[in-house]
């Protein structure tokens, strides 16, 4: 249960630095740290301890490996949605860039020209 | 080629032109605007092809679900994919004249090619994990997209979209990696069958809540909607029209109802959450339109009060309000879309979006006028047109629901009446404002758009029409889909088989 909890309280970190923090970079951070959080949960899903690679490699022993293994379907997914976060995080920080040309600031108390 | 070999076309053909794009843009640029004319067409003729179809299981490299990952098509998939595929094949056309202005239009398309790939995905997919990967597909295209202008505001805008939606998607992806966590599996249908089962009720909460809020804000549901006003005008006008008209609804709406209704079962807990933000949603979008000054930022509100109305009566859950929220959101898809393609018809012609700079363009811009007209008041409910019916059936399954919902359910109806009075009052003051009135100086020399744009908004209007003087055809036509939200059981058995 520990590690759930510890993920959540990391998620919820990141939370507080998209909402309370005023840089466009530290917000930033913070996406990134949710999405972090999110993938070590998912990972902490699939985990057991004491586990081994989910690799058959003696088709006799099959069905005693398989009895140890880490759930292999998770990791699959990380790997995706780690993928997806680098897209995610690629196309925030271009926006950071044109916005810091457009405003010469990294304040969004000062980018306001939306009613918002 | 067998039907069941169509639905990954769906996902492969905008997926393939997107890449395909730019590509052909090094060489021509008129040969990116073909590919797009093509591909949506396409959609659009395979789309038609597959009314009516059973429902279609298809499994990715032959592994049978739950083991393998599926694609599900029954008839919500086939009524969600007919709207995309038409109103995108629109605002292709569209786009072809009114991008001209805007540099890097090959990039454009290609944005948008990857975005009705999401949306085609997210609706085809009968996977948790494969709806969120489709998911951010097309979110990560419109949050480019809305920022394609690259000027202050629209980075702006994109920025908060970003973050907002960013938070959603890690919200949605907790939501499944919990659903992993109780169930161990991620089908749709397996997940249902296992939560039939009896899981502890807990942990189902929390992934609902998390879900709600994820899919919440992707549907732009009142708590959740800060991001619409500013993202949805700050786009060029034909993708404001694509993500009001279809990606809220595909990301949105769709996911919560599949999810909820199919997966979950829907109780009488998420009734309540539904009604409430749904109501929330309705009223809290038309006050505040009600007071916006700006064309498309008065569109958006709309979109946000009118998606209330679809989730509020989805949220009644009894089959009439469904048919009636259903409806409403087909009429919405091509009501919205053609107000925001007008919008884009006067910014294009004036070069101006303030209502307060406008007046008077009856004259100069007659096809534009009419359209935007008709759409305003099928958008307000005024008889015979398609608004008017699905808000009436709402209005009466709302009364109808008495049984359930006590008192409340004529408060509730009385809400949904004067929402759409409010609705029209701003609808008729957009009008005013815009079109009639006394013709400004500056606007002397405005002419009408276009053929090509203005028969796009002609298209979208005879379709208005259509909703409101053949309702009844279209209520056929929605009649399956409804049974197929109401009948959880039917849904897993089609994809794992009679276990």
């Amino acid at each position: 249960m520990g590690p759930y909890i510890l993920c959540t309280v990391l998620l919820l970190f990141g939370v507080y630095a998209v909402l309370a923090k005023k840089n466009l970079v530290k917000i930033v951070i913070g996406l990134l740290i949710i999405e972090y959080a999110v993938n070590l949960m998912l990972i902490l899903i699939g985990y057991r301890s004491g586990g081994s690679a989910p690799i058959i490699t003696s088709v006799e022993h099959a069905a005693q490996q398989s009895a140890t293994f880490v759930d292999p379907l998770p990791q699959a997914l990380i790997v995706t949605s780690i993928v997806i976060g680098l897209g995610t995080a690629a196309m925030v920080i271009s926006l950071c860039l044109r916005l810091y040309e457009k405003y010469e600031t990294f304040d969004i108390l000062q980018i306001r020209r939306l009613k918002g | 080629m067998s039907s069941e070999h169509i639905l990954p076309l769906f996902i492969a053909l905008p997926l393939g032109a997107a890449f395909i794009i730019p590509l052909a843009g090094l060489f021509r640029e008129w040969l990116a605007d073909t590919i797009a004319v093509v591909t949506t067409g396409l959609l659009v003729l395979l789309a038609f092809g597959r009314m009516g179809e059973d429902t279609v299981v298809y499994a990715l490299g032959g592994w049978r679900p739950p083991f393998g990952i599926n694609l599900y098509s029954d008839s919500m998939t086939v009524f969600f994919h007919l709207i995309i595929a038409v109103i995108s094949f629109l605002v292709v056309l569209y786009s072809l004249e009114y991008m001209r202005r805007y540099t890097g239009v090959v990039k454009y398309y290609c944005l948008l090619m990857l975005m009705i790939a999401g949306m085609n995905g997210v609706i085809a997919s009968g996977d948790l994990f494969n709806i969120f990967v489709f998911l951010e597909i097309a979110s990560i295209s419109s949050y480019a997209l809305v920022a394609f202008g690259i000027e202050s505001e629209e980075l702006e805008a994109s920025f908060k979209y970003l973050v907002l939606g960013g938070i959603a998607s890690s919200f949605i992806l907790f939501g499944i990696a919990l659903t992993y966590s109780i169930t161990g599996t991620l089908n749709l249908a397996h997940i249902g069958q296992i939560l039939d089962g009896g899981v502890s009720g807990s942990m189902v909460n929390l992934v609902s809540a998390l879900f709600i809020m994820g899919f919440g804000l992707k549907a732009a549901l009142m708590p959740f909607h800060a991001w619409l006003p500013d993202a949805h005008p700050s786009a060029p006008a034909p993708i404001s029209a694509m993500l009001s008209g279809l990606l809220i609804k595909a990301l949105g709406v769709y996911c919560l109802i599949r999810i909820f209704f199919n997966v979950f079962g829907f109780g009488q807990s998420f009734s309540t959450v539904f009604i409430t933000l749904g109501v929330l949603s309705m009223v809290g979008g038309a006050l505040l339109a009600a007071g916006q000054d700006d064309f498309k930022r008065l569109l958006a509100y709309s979109s946000i009060s009118q998606m209330g109305y679809i989730i509020f009566a989805v949220g009644i859950g009894t089959p009439l309000a469904i048919i009636g929220g259903l409806l409403h959101l087909l009429n919405h898809a091509f009501f919205k879309s053609l107000l925001f393609l007008c919008s884009g018809a006067v910014d294009y012609a004036t070069g101006t979006r303030d209502l307060k700079k406008l007046g008077g363009l009856w004259t100069k811009m007659p096809v534009t006028s009419a359209t935007c007209t008709i759409g305003s008041l099928s958008i307000s409910g005024i008889p015979p047109l398609g608004g008017f019916f699905s808000k009436l059936i709402i209005v009466i399954a709302t009364v109808q629901a008495y049984d359930t919902l006590g008192v409340a359910a004529y408060w509730l109806a009385g809400i949904t009446v004067l929402v759409s009075f409010i609705t029209l009052l701003y609808f008729v003051k957009l009008l005013k404002m815009a079109f009639f009135g006394p013709l400004p100086a500056k606007l002397a020399h405005v002419k009408e758009v276009p053929a090509l744009m203005w028969s796009v908004l002609v298209i979208l209007t005879v379709f208005c029409i259509g909703f409101g003087l053949a309702c009844p055809y279209f209520i056929d036509m929605i009649e399956p889909v409804q049974e197929v939200l109401l009948d959880k059981s039917t849904y897993i058995i089609n994809v794992l088989g009679s276990l």
